[in-house]
């Protein structure tokens, strides 16, 4: 499926009724400007959503960024479509709000990667850069 | 710190070590200063200001339940707030019943669920709705729940024209940033306009829009950005509403405005005195208002989030006082401070009381409301509020001379704009050029401390679809489909709906219900995604 001179492709996805949009918009700008691929899939996402165009676009990362809350049941639902849609080898980060006790429950759901507000660029994008087998 | 190294603040004003008579003079002068309480308002918008009443201290607040966040109101009233300002939650925001599928993991999160009238009517039970004004945070739906507010008050046997309160109600900002829009730009912009219209005609106390530059700041604008977009908001507000043949003065008395405190004090100061009087200009000679109270730019202004950080908690309490502090020196008329908590979490009790201890602080320990506007003929405040004037009106003038910002805010340039300087400032910041304390200065080890959170709950979102279900199974439905359908009518053509919709809500229609049936009409909000 990957080739090796393909760039890494990301869907960053606002799962949800959270409006905040900042962090996710900044983090596609960080990821593009790493090179890489960049699909925004704007607000109110439903996981439904989110898996049919991680699937159609092919996508190696999908990045959820949710500041209401809502991180774990939306976290799950998309995990789980994902497996149901034979990607679960899809990168799943997820970004926001996110307190410290949530964090072992979000990778026990899928989750690779968990970046809380605050998280510096750099070490989002070279954890992608790393985890994604070229 | 050197220097010689310049100081440059956020809106690109540069700063010059010394301020005097020369450098006064050379920004424009003080003629356009005026008497506190008279045009252009540069010194405050009444004679008296805080001598005469301090600022309204309204804290944020809501969550759950209609019952739950009845009695949060009731706890911070007893404490001595003298304003309430409703936080809904997000379905409730985006025009959704909390039984549907979009609501799932939401119903009650961020703010109150309402429904129906039903969960207007026990929020606000037995709160004297003349003594302790509510604002409301809503905006997509803010038809739905305006008019809910408006039946609530009625029944209780309230008359319109002096109910007093806010809707924050600013479609344009949500499309800039914050997100709850529904409806595409033009129909959303009309429906703002028929509450302006409704509540010019029957609710004449009632500031139907609250023009929100805080939520674009938030979203990345500089301050000259937030004071220019918040101007250039109002003017397509009254341009639109004057369309109808309404008077200038009677439709401008409805409109306020909200904006946002963090980062340089003086900057902050600079950007509400030049706003107030660049405001009170486009009223008078652009609208020709004749009413010098249409003329005021009556405001919120508010320590936001942007500012607080979730490393070293503590600090935000800090950050909260000299937020406050700049707020009281420019003259706002209502203060709210986000709670230390707030950038991770719904406030607790302890927060808020603390954000609301720091007001009275300010009102009856350290002297604020000894005096109007005392930082007036300062060479420094004077000269850099003519500087940041300029600016803003640069910038109102580049969006002008591109379409205006409901153009660009219908094409996703006003949008990709305030992003582009999102992205300078977090670099800035992730590279150390912008010091944060705790985050790029000062950081230290810290130990994984227990932090409150507000619990989710699902057995009260739980109770929140069985309260809707029982008045769903109560209510006459053929009757609520015929209201709903009138509500339609109106939409297509081209009435005012706020009417239909007060009827339909009072017959228990919901809110999604009442979003859907503007849907049909007018369709659903497309965002463009621009970079």
């Amino acid at each position: 499926m990957n080739t090796a001179t393909r760039p890494i492709r990301v869907l960053v996805a606002k799962p949800g009724l959270d409006g905040h949009d900042v962090g996710a918009k900044l983090v596609c700008r960080a990821f593009m400007e790493a090179g890489m691929e960049v699909i925004y899939t704007g607000l109110r996402q439903s996981p439904e959503a989110i898996v049919r165009a991680a699937v159609q676009e092919d996508v190696d990362v999908v990045g959820l960024s949710v500041l209401s809350g809502a991180h774990l049941p939306l976290t799950r639902k998309v995990c789980s479509l994902l497996a149901q849609e034979g990607a679960a080898d899809v990168l799943v980060l997820v970004g926001g709000i996110i307190p410290p006790q949530d964090v072992p429950a979000l990778r026990e759901l899928g989750a690779a990667g968990v970046f809380p507000t605050s998280t510096p660029f750099e070490q989002i994008v070279k954890f992608v850069q790393e985890k994604v087998q070229r | 710190m050197s220097e010689n190294r310049p100081v440059i603040w956020e809106s690109g004003l540069e700063i010059k070590p010394v301020y005097g008579p020369a450098e006064l003079a050379a920004s424009g002068g003080d003629a356009g200063i005026g008497r506190p309480g008279e045009f252009p308002f540069t010194r405050g918008i009444h004679p008296l200001m805080y001598r005469e009443r301090p600022f309204t201290m309204r804290q944020y607040s809501g969550f759950g339940t209609a019952a739950e966040t009845h009695e949060r109101f009731l706890f911070l009233i007893k404490n001595g707030n003298t304003g309430l300002n409703v936080a809904f939650d997000l379905p409730t925001q985006c025009g959704l019943d909390s039984d549907d599928p979009m609501a799932e993991g939401e119903v009650g999160r961020v703010g109150m669920a309402v429904d129906t009238l039903a969960d207007m009517e026990e929020a606000f039970a037995d709160i004297p709705l003349n003594d302790i004004t509510v604002s409301m945070t809503i905006n997509g739906s803010a038809v739905p729940i305006m008019a809910m507010y408006f039946a609530m008050a009625r029944k209780r046997g309230y008359d319109l024209a002096t109910l007093r309160g806010t809707a924050q109600n600013d479609i344009l900002k949500e499309f800039i940033g914050r997100g709850t829009w529904i409806f595409p730009v033009e129909p959303s912009i009309r429906l703002v306009g028929d509450t302006i219209e409704y509540c010019a005609r029957h609710a004449q106390k009632y500031s139907a829009v609250s023009v929100c530059g805080h939520h674009i700041r938030e979203s990345g604008a500089s301050p000259a950005q937030e004071m220019a977009y918040g101007l250039a908001i109002g003017r397509a507000y009254m341009r639109h509403v004057l369309q109808r043949g309404l008077d200038a003065d009677a439709v401008a008395r409805t409109i306020t405005f909200n904006f946002d405190i963090y980062g340089n004090l003086w900057e902050q100061v600079c950007k509400f005195r030049a706003g107030r009087r660049l405001w009170a200009r486009i009223l008078r000679d652009e609208f020709g208002a004749k009413d010098p109270r249409a003329m005021h730019m009556r405001m919120i202004a508010g320590g936001g989030g942007g500012g607080l950080t979730v490393e070293q908690p503590e600090n935000n309490i800090v950050r909260g006082a000299y937020y406050g502090l700049a707020s009281a020196l420019s003259g706002a008329q209502t203060m709210a401070l986000c709670s230390y908590d707030e950038a991770y979490t719904i406030p607790s009790e302890h927060a808020a009381r603390l954000s609301l201890r720091t007001m009275q602080i300010m009102i009856h320990e350290i002297g604020l409301c000894d005096t109007v506007d005392p930082l007036a003929g300062s060479y420094f405040i004077e000269s850099l509020t003519n500087e940041m004037e300029a600016k803003i009106q640069a910038i109102v003038a580049d969006l002008d001379a591109r379409g205006g910002i409901v153009q660009g805010v219908a094409e996703g340039r006003v949008q990709a704009e305030v992003n582009r300087h999102a992205w300078d400032r977090e670099r800035k910041q992730q590279s150390g050029e912008v010091k944060k304390v705790g985050v790029n200065i000062y950081r230290e080890q810290e130990e994984q401390r227990p932090v409150e959170f507000h619990p989710y709950r699902d057995e009260e979102a739980r109770k929140q679809i069985q309260r809707l279900n029982a008045v769903r199974a109560r209510r006459d439905a053929a009757d609520v489909t015929r209201r709903l359908e009138a509500v339609r009518a109106a939409a297509r053509e081209g009435r005012n709906v706020m009417p239909a919709v007060i009827d339909a809500v009072e017959a228990y229609a919901t809110v999604g219900e009442v979003c859907r049936a503007l849907k049909d009409v007018f369709g659903s909000y497309q965002e463009p995604v621009r970079f």
